[in-house]
């Protein structure tokens, strides 16, 4: 019976509305993640790329997570390994949802022409399963990070212009926008003061559950090899080291751990961010 | 009198949510003939739907029931799931609300007539039980009934999809009918035309119709008799005409006063000020003090009990007060 | 129904020229001379094969000239050669395709029922613990790299339990079943060779299983959601109403009218899967176009990599377009053209 779900009778220290379970924990580690991208220079118990030991131990008091196949402490290269991944996630992020977002609220909102000139290439960029148009275009721009980064730009800039576009079809059909348009507001006011304020849980939201799945594919790119080069403490790059040695698990374990706390992060973030910006959509 | 079809004595069904136990019916009482449309009125939110759900034993599993549900001298509750869906569907046909929502958009019409027969005869084939369904349409009035049954609902219009879940309500013959406002999501021409094909079905059936509505004009016009319920409980009961004639209740006495009566002079219509409380803050007392122009002390105080006045049962510390002006009301 | 498709239908050509048409601009834009990327830099210094590369792909004509060159190539299913394995790329992935299948079929079998079956009793025991260890399984699946997951069930299963074999389609020793459908577990039946099914189809498990498990949580999360969403509907209740066995409205009335929403989950899984099938079959030494591609990343094997990138995008277009006339064969709403979802 929806008429009695409201009703709570607790009477102890009740959380602020909006601070759901999802939506603390996933802000949580990821908050952790950034402070030990901040800090971890000063504090880290080695040297992510010198030697510390001998190669291939287990796991043990001194090396918590164990050596590499060089002999380099696997803990710290995996606290290392987030000071490349979260500049690329916030970088390709940052990018994709700039460009993206313009190019889709120009198509929506000047329609004709443009919106299908700018529709089709994002049709035809989503033609690709992201990973093959990844390693095509980091193959062609030649390997690296930097260029593995351009690539994940390029895969995912398309799913923020149709989501913008989407967006601004809808805003526009509102009463105040068909207002502000009645009282001679220009084209671009119109846009930028009346329609696009309304645009941007969705994006957030997006953006947010986005994160993990960048930090997902960057990692994989360096894996295959096109991404970090060694002896670049990258989660990929690492569990391909580790891959070769796969009986030795621990050597993959600390960054296979890393990224699934930061895909399940963002996905808990995302999901706690929709219900509160967007409670109807949950 | 011989065995009542229905007979539901002090029910009572609560629903626990977060530690805290609402009643949503309290101490209900209702009788249903066979052969008789039986009309329970009240706004939405007084418990009339809950009731039915509650001899269907179809509530959700936070609701608790007491009292006793007796079909044709049956006791239902304490039934297993297991024993109730060889009543659900053969005894009682349940008649939803929403067409648009009480038919399954990916299966065909005529399939889902079939199943309610194929559900509780084994030894019926799938080709009779097509055949069966064809039949139900042709009952129910509904032209063309071969090649409807092979249609999904999306095809049908509104009256047709409530005719098609009446069919389906039919299809084993049952008992009882009971009716969930059959006629509140149609369009007003439509409505007559359902109401009559259900008076028709329990004359020449013999069933007995509930008919659970918040319109007191639909019970007039086919309703034996009726109960008004409010807040959980049921506050006047008796014949229509008995009733029509004379409410002892100041709520039935409102909810008449809101109908257009078009065979009378030009009367101003009320509305009952005020809205029916919400489940989780009934008023201690009458429930329907807050809106009760008749209110005196004794209201705020004591729940009154159903009593006999005259020849109908009511719920009101003031029935013959509100009786004597509902009769000056007919008479001026 | 044929309106809704045959759009769709249209679209294709049009799409797919632009996959070729980026993967063509891919190719000329790379950072070497893309005389390299046709025939290696071995070769640059023999004037012959340079001379004989620039005559067939038009290398000395204008741009747009070049582009009706490549795209005539493709139309005779001339994809280049490939630098590392000095074969025709077309003939390479042939070559791999069944073993790709294979193995991506597996998993979107295991990976659908299972994301289905868990789904259901997520929805039916909705708060309870089985929904709760569910929804984690299926969180987990959906969120942990396959190439470290892979690595740890090969470590556990493979390892440390020693139940299942190591990286490889089949035990090393044995030999591959004469081809007819290229996938091995159908091949050794085929030939009534016992052994080599069981090997086979153990060899398959894992990887099928680890590359199954994302699409089990994508889908049974869909499953959940939609179920909760079916279940709250008046047509249960009209079933129950019914007599309606409990199952029977679980699985005749709600799941179907779940499957829906599902179908559209499913289909667009599949970019998943491909991505999982690149990484997947890099872990278990699969020999099909994943990992081919995989070693032409590494290798910088541009025609190589072109290829499976437009056979890549043309298996995604496709299977797209069938989810959409699978929609529209199971919704009976859509085929009169009607709004789905009223």
């Amino acid at each position: 019976m929806s008429l009695l779900a409201n009703q709570s009778a607790s009477s102890r220290f009740v959380w602020p509305e909006w601070a759901t379970l999802p939506l603390v924990g996933g802000g949580l580690v990821i908050f952790a993640w950034v402070i030990v991208g901040l800090t971890v220079t000063s504090w880290a118990p080695f040297d992510p790329v010198k030697l510390a030991g001998m190669r291939f131990q287990a796991p043990s008091m001194e090396h918590w997570l164990g050596t590499d196949s060089l002999g380099r402490d696997v803990l710290s290269r995996t606290l290392y390994g987030v000071r490349h991944s979260f500049p690329i996630a916030v970088f390709v992020i940052g990018c994709a949802v700039v460009i993206g977002c313009t190019l889709g609220a120009i198509a929506g909102y000047v329609g004709g022409w443009l919106d299908g000139v700018i529709m089709r290439f994002v049709d035809i960029t989503l033609s690709f399963p992201p990973i093959l148009l990844a390693m095509a275009v980091t193959a062609s721009l030649g390997p690296g990070l930097g260029n593995a980064a351009i690539a994940m730009v390029i895969v995912w800039w398309p799913i923020y212009a149709r989501l913008m576009r989407a967006q601004v079809l809808s805003v526009r059909q509102r009463e105040h926008v068909e207002a502000a348009v009645a009282s001679g507001a220009t084209r671009s006011r119109v846009l930028i003061k009346h329609i696009l304020p309304l645009c941007w849980s969705p994006i957030i939201v997006n953006a947010t559950m986005d994160f993990g799945q960048v930090v997902l594919l960057a990692a994989s790119l360096s894996f295959i090899g096109l991404g970090a080069v060694p002896p670049t403490p990258e989660w990929g790059q690492m569990i391909s080291e580790g891959a070769v040695q796969f009986y030795r698990w621990w050597i993959a374990l600390g960054p296979g751990v890393a990224i699934l706390s930061i895909v399940l992060a963002s996905n808990f973030l995302g999901d706690g961010l929709r219900d509160y910006l967007d409670p109807r959509a949950a | 009198m011989s065995v009542p079809l229905l007979e539901i004595t002090d029910l009572t069904v609560s629903f626990a949510a977060r530690g805290k136990a609402f009643q949503a019916v309290s101490g209900v009482d209702l009788t249903v003939q066979s052969g008789e449309v039986h009309g329970v009125v009240g706004e939405s939110g007084s418990g009339k739907s809950v009731t039915m759900l509650a001899v269907m034993q179809l509530l959700s599993q936070s609701a608790t029931i007491d009292g006793s549900i007796k079909l044709g001298g049956q006791e239902l509750t304490g039934l297993s799931d297991r024993q109730m869906r060889k009543i659900r569907g053969v005894r009682i046909g349940y008649i939803f609300q929403d067409p648009m929502t009480a038919l399954n958009p990916l299966l065909t019409v005529g399939e889902q007539i079939a199943e309610a027969v194929r559900i509780h005869r084994s030894d019926v084939s799938r080709w009779q039980a097509s055949e069966r369904a064809v039949e139900l349409l042709r009952l129910v009035a509904i032209p063309n009934p071969e090649k409807r049954a092979d249609q999904y609902p999306h095809e049908f219009s509104g009256g047709m999809r409530q005719r098609a879940v009446i069919a389906m309500a039919m299809a084993n013959e049952p008992d009882l009918l009971i009716a969930d406002e059959p006629t509140t999501a149609l369009d007003v021409t439509i409505q007559a035309q359902i109401m009559e094909l259900l008076d028709q079905l329990r004359r020449e059936k013999g069933i007995g119709i509930v008919l659970v509505t918040h319109d007191l004009g639909v019970v007039a016009g086919v309703a034996k008799s009726l109960s008004i319920m409010y807040a959980g409980r049921v506050v006047e009961r008796g014949l229509v005409d008995d009733v029509f004639a004379a409410p002892h209740h100041p709520y039935t006495k409102g909810l008449l006063e809101s109908l257009p009566q078009m065979d009378q002079r030009v009367q101003r219509l009320r509305a009952i000020a005020g809205a029916p409380p919400p489940i989780s803050a009934r008023p201690a007392g009458c429930p329907f003090h807050p809106r009760c122009p008749y209110v005196i002390e004794l209201c705020h105080s004591e729940r009154p009990v159903l009593r006999k006045v005259g020849p109908i049962d009511v719920a009101c510390h003031r029935a013959e007060v509100v009786a004597a002006d509902s009769g000056a009301l007919q008479n001026a | 129904m044929f309106a809704y498709v045959a759009k769709r239908i249209v679209a294709m050509p049009f799409l797919l020229l632009g996959v070729i048409t980026v993967a063509f601009l891919l190719t000329h834009f790379t950072a070497a001379d893309p005389l390299t990327s046709i025939i290696g830099e071995r070769q640059m210094n023999n004037p012959d094969v340079v001379e004989a590369a620039r005559q067939r792909w038009g290398l000395d004509r204008s741009l747009p000239e070049q582009y009706l060159v490549y795209l005539g190539n493709l139309v005779t299913g001339d994809f280049g050669t490939s630098f590392r394995t000095r074969q025709p790329v077309a003939q390479d992935l042939i070559v791999r395709l069944p073993a790709t299948l294979e193995l991506v079929i597996s998993a979107m079998i295991l990976g659908t029922v299972f994301g289905i079956t868990l789904g259901v009793f997520a929805a039916r025991s909705r708060g309870g613990v089985i929904d709760n260890l569910a929804r984690l399984f299926a969180l987990v699946g959906a969120s942990a790299p396959v190439f470290w997951s892979g690595l740890l069930v090969l470590f556990v299963f493979s390892v440390q339990l020693g139940w299942l074999p190591g990286p490889g389609r089949i035990d090393a020793r044995a030999v591959a079943p004469p081809f007819v459908t290229g996938f091995f577990t159908i091949d050794s039946l085929l030939a009534g060779d016992w052994a080599g099914f069981r090997s086979a189809l153990l060899h398959l498990l894992l990887p099928a299983s680890v590359l199954g498990w994302t699409v089990t949580g994508i889908v049974s999360r869909m499953v959940r959601a939609s179920m909760l969403d079916v279940l709250s509907q008046e047509y249960i209740l009209a079933a129950r109403a019914k007599g309606a066995s409990p199952v029977r409205v679980l699985l005749h009335h709600a799941l179907r009218n779940a499957m829906l929403p599902t179908l559209t989950i499913i289909g667009f899984s599949f970019a998943y899967l491909i991505t999982g099938a690149v990484l997947t079959e890099t872990i278990f030494a699969w020999p099909g176009i994943g990992s081919y591609a995989v070693s032409a990343a590494r290798g910088l094997d541009h025609p190589a990599i072109v290829g499976v990138t437009i056979v890549g995008g043309a298996a995604f277009l496709v299977s797209n377009l069938l989810t959409d006339i699978a929609y529209a064969v199971v919704d009976p709403r859509v085929k009169l053209g009607a709004k789905v979802g009223a």
